[in-house]
């Protein structure tokens, strides 16, 4: 197995008595596409907010050997993680170009050049060609598959060196969703490494490497993402058979 | 009531109102972007008035005073804080404590020097805008995720704070600063005083040049996009503390400039910001808090009002100028719908 660029341990929040996640423990890989799978409610969502620092948790996250429990948000996205949420968060009453701008803020900050922003930016309109047609169009106004690949984008201009995916499918025609999830195993091959969230079982196990199965706050199931597609639990439960 | 009258009171009218202007926008600033309604917005004001009014009177501002207490507190307040992150107390030093202290440090030499006017200006707007970000890391930024109605408590007793400081620093004394100049203009029978075009000329540049720095610039982009959307903020790396700390600054910036402006118009107290503030949110309260432009011209219109009923009804003026709020209100409570408070 690579080497792990994300290791969670002993993960658990609580939202006062509930413990929405307990004691979780995961990794995602250096340019491996880590999935966790899971019925609503199972904890995902949570899970991915405390590993980003937005909710406090108990447990230990390290990123490329570090310790990162504990630090804020921004600090998170200063050493290269980037968290695509499953409400997209965007600036509705900003334009496409300036949302994408805004993604890069972090490395502005740092020093970066505009013209460095530049490129980035031109690596996003290849993988989504269709934010380049709608730059001066304000976000709110923009369609469903549209907001997510702008969410994504701005995730992107942050050259992060772990993406976060919350739900990328939720509400998203088949097609899209397709689309979408074919660009993510695009940019794994750039080098990136991504830990996705879906309730879309089949879909994120055909994209991703390794898999988790998430159920009421619990892990009960890991493995290889081409040998939980046949498992017969997950078939049972996630997949359904044809 | 003739028309030299009528013009008389629309030049106060549209004086003040330019003032008030700006302290809206700056209300605005406040509550879109940290949800705090800024209730002590007009003692920025008034540190100015008196500021300036100190090196007028050849005397060492109270300023000096205020500063290095503002800056010690945030630098015991970071120190406490930050005591295991030595790099990032380091840096919150320099974005709070710092600039209270370089510009004390500032305000006692000019006073010494006896610099001329312009230079005092300059240094009375430099010494309040550097109370901004101690006022946010003091007050605000320990409970900046608290509701809305805990914001305004601390915002509420900010404004008690602030106002005895100022009696404590200053003295009770009103003061009226030097005009910034004595040239007056004629058209056809209407005399209108360099002062109110300096006031107007002053709001009209600060407008444009608010509006091409939240247009263009990238920390203007990064306020406005905390105002969007804190969470979408926070997830490219805008902190709320530091968009907090950069509203804060702009609007003691304002604070200094309209202080500067209004030295000379109204005598001012150590608590007069109270009554000042009040009016910019009048004109902001009829912009609902979140529209700039609508903001700018219901605080125009507030001073408008002031100044009209002064000359027909004085002793009522302060309770019409406040009673505008109330058609406002009712109107706003029939056309908006109840949302809950966005967490």
């Amino acid at each position: 197995m690579a080497e792990a660029l994300l290791q969670v341990e002993e993960l658990s929040v609580a939202y006062g008595q509930v413990e929405a996640v307990r004691g979780v423990s995961l990794h995602v890989a250096r340019g491996q596409i880590a999935t966790v799978i899971g019925p609503n409610g199972a904890g995902k969502t949570t899970l991915l907010g405390a590993i980003m620092g937005l909710l406090p948790s108990r447990g230990a996250i390290r990123f490329a050997g570090d310790r990162i429990d504990g630090r804020d948000t921004e600090a998170l996205v200063r050493r290269g993680i980037s968290l695509v949420p499953e409400r997209r968060e965007l600036f509705a009453d900003m334009t496409v170009q300036e949302n994408l701008e805004l993604g890069g803020f972090s490395r502005r900050r740092a020093g970066e050049s505009r013209a460095a922003l530049a490129n980035t930016m031109e690596e996003v309109f290849a993988l989504f060609p269709r934010l380049k047609e709608r730059l001066p169009q304000l976000a709110g106004t923009l369609s469903g598959g549209e907001r997510q690949m702008l969410a994504v984008g701005r995730a992107l201009m942050g050259k992060p060196k772990l993406l976060l995916l919350d739900e990328p499918s939720l509400g998203l025609a088949p097609l899209i969703t397709r689309d979408i999830l074919h660009t993510i195993s695009r940019l794994r091959e750039s080098g990136l490494s991504v830990l996705l969230i879906e309730q879309n079982a089949r879909a994120a196990l055909q994209t991703a490497d390794y898999g988790y199965v998430l159920e009421t706050g619990e892990l009960s199931l890991e493995g290889e993402a081409d040998r939980l597609l046949h498992d017969e639990r997950v078939i049972a439960t996630y997949l359904g058979r044809h | 009531m003739d028309s030299t009258i009528v013009a008389l009171l629309a030049q106060d009218g549209l004086t003040n109102g330019s003032i008030y202007c700006l302290l809206a926008l700056a209300l605005v600033l406040v509550f879109a972007v940290t949800r705090v309604i800024f209730v002590p917005q007009g003692e920025f004001v008034v540190y100015a008035a008196l500021t300036m009014a100190s090196f007028d009177g050849a005397r060492t501002p109270g300023t000096v005073w205020l500063l290095l207490a503002l800056g010690g507190a945030a630098w015991l307040a970071d120190t406490v804080k930050l005591r295991r992150e030595p790099r990032r107390m380091a840096l919150a030093w320099l974005a709070t404590a710092a600039p209270c202290v370089a510009a004390a440090g500032l305000v006692a030499w000019v006073a010494a020097s006896k610099a001329p006017f312009v230079v005092q200006a300059l240094t009375t707007v430099l010494a309040v805008t550097a109370m901004g970000p101690a006022v946010y890391r003091l007050a605000f930024q320990p409970v900046a995720s608290a509701s809305v109605l805990v914001l305004l408590i601390v915002a509420v007793a900010l404004h008690f704070v602030l106002t005895g400081l100022a009696l404590l620093f200053f003295g009770a004394e009103g003061v009226r600063t030097p005009a910034f100049t004595s040239a007056s203009f004629s058209f056809g029978n209407i005399t209108v005083s360099g002062q109110s075009l300096l006031v107007y000329a002053f709001t009209a540049v600060l407008i444009v040049v608010m509006a091409v720095f939240f247009r263009y610039a990238l920390f203007g982009k990064a306020l406005r996009a905390t105002a969007a959307n804190r969470t979408g903020a926070r997830l490219v790396g805008i902190s709320p503390d530091f968009a907090g700390r950069l509203c804060f600054t702009l609007a003691a910036a304002i604070g200094a400039v309209s202080g500067l402006l209004i030295g000379p118009i109204t005598t001012v107290y150590y608590d007069s910001g109270f009554l000042i503030g009040l009016k910019g949110f009048v004109g902001a309260i009829v912009g609902g808090l979140v529209s700039y432009p609508i903001a700018a011209g219901g605080a125009l219109f507030v001073g408008l009002v002031e100044s009209f009923s002064s000359f027909w009804a004085s002793a009522y003026k302060e309770v019409l100028v406040f009673t505008l709020i109330i058609p406002v209100l009712l109107w706003r409570s029939l056309s908006t719908t109840h949302s809950d408070e966005e967490e």
